[in-house]
């Protein structure tokens, strides 16, 4: 029996990839700063967006949506600092994808929100194939979980904008080497910008406030620029 | 794992794609697929293969071509392979690579179909 070659060349993660796009555009037409967290399980994600969402909620008109396979309750702790958070449940799945965005979305007014942050699920092999149609992303390590992270997992690193080096307070008593985190960092992702920050202390949270406050005025450049 | 949300995403969209060629009969896809894509080639293919059943594609093979992770240097002016995935450098320079050139494919290239 003989057979023929169909040409089809099509990205399989297409559908996922138009959403984010049509996301994207939505969200630089409201304004809204958008920015997604990436982190393995337990490096402080949540943690982290609770501070921030909590200092920033003084300023700006915050939300989150968080996700996660099971349970409400990184969007119970969210909501301390603002009400505007939703809980994704995946059931199994081991990363957010640009629909579930969008129906995670429904009816909020993006127009009365400056700073949107979408709180991926605990992953770092999975999450990098899908584009949310966030404008940033950032990847959380933690100093507990050692230096060598971005090199295991390069992928997720390369595909984000800047690191977050958490848990400083305990770089100590983990003997985290900074310098050699630094270096890995830039060996995955060459010119990658990198915070280190406390979230119990509040060491660093300022140089992050200050990063997103210049972020979204460039955000509302572009919001006007696409505007004209 | 979320190589079987891939191959499902994959599935969906060549049977769509055969029905929108009036009903292909396909025995293989040909899927270009990044090293730097962050899917793994193995569970991908046992995916596929569970994925399919109870499709119009049962019983078809995934054949795929790993597109190598190319940078390019700013340096050489030239397209480059870095020494490893966690070292994104030129191997001749060794300038940082800020431009990836290939190897975040997933793509479906072709199909084979019975004539």
């Amino acid at each position: 029996m003989s057979t023929r070659i169909v040409e089809v060349r099509a990205k399989v993660l297409k559908q996922n990839d138009l959403l984010a796009r049509a996301l994207r555009e939505r969200f630089q037409r409201s304004g809204t700063c958008v920015v997604g967290l990436v982190s393995s399980p337990g490096s402080g994600k949540t943690a982290f967006l609770e501070k921030l969402l909590g200092r920033l909620a003084r300023d700006y008109r915050v939300a989150a949506l968080v996700g996660d396979l099971a349970t409400e309750n990184d969007a119970a702790r969210l909501q301390r600092a603002t009400p505007n958070v939703r809980q994704i449940t995946t059931g199994t799945i081991c990363h957010l994808d640009a629909q579930m965005v969008e129906t995670a979305l429904e009816s909020w007014r993006l127009e009365a929100i400056d700073f949107l942050f979408i709180e991926n699920v605990g992953n770092l092999v999975c999450p990098s194939s899908y584009d949310l149609g966030e404008e940033l992303r950032f990847v959380l390590l933690s100093a507990t979980e050692g230096e060598d992270k971005p090199l295991k997992y390069p992928t997720i690193f390369n595909s984000s904008d800047v690191a977050i080096i958490t848990k400083m307070d305990l770089a100590d008593a983990a003997d985290f080497d900074l310098v050699a985190a630094r270096r890995n960092i830039e060996s995955v992702r060459p010119g990658m910008k990198v915070f280190e920050v406390s979230s119990k202390t509040g060491l660093g949270m300022e140089e992050v406030l200050g990063f997103l406050h210049a972020q979204l005025a460039r955000s509302r450049e572009t919001q006007v620029e696409a505007a004209l | 794992m979320h190589e079987l949300s891939i191959a499902i995403s994959m599935i969906d969209q060549i049977v769509e794609e055969s029905e929108s060629r009036g009903g292909l009969d396909v025995e293989a896809v040909h899927l270009k697929l990044g090293a730097f894509s962050g899917v793994d080639k193995a569970a991908l293919l046992f995916s596929y293969e569970l994925a399919c059943e109870g499709t119009r594609l049962q019983g078809s093979r995934l054949l795929i071509e790993t597109i190598p992770l190319v940078i390019y240097c700013d340096t050489c002016q030239k397209s480059r392979t870095p020494p490893s995935m966690y070292q994104l450098c030129c191997p001749v320079c060794q300038t940082p690579g800020q431009t990836i050139v290939s190897g975040r494919e997933i793509e479906v290239a072709s199909l084979e179909v019975a004539a």
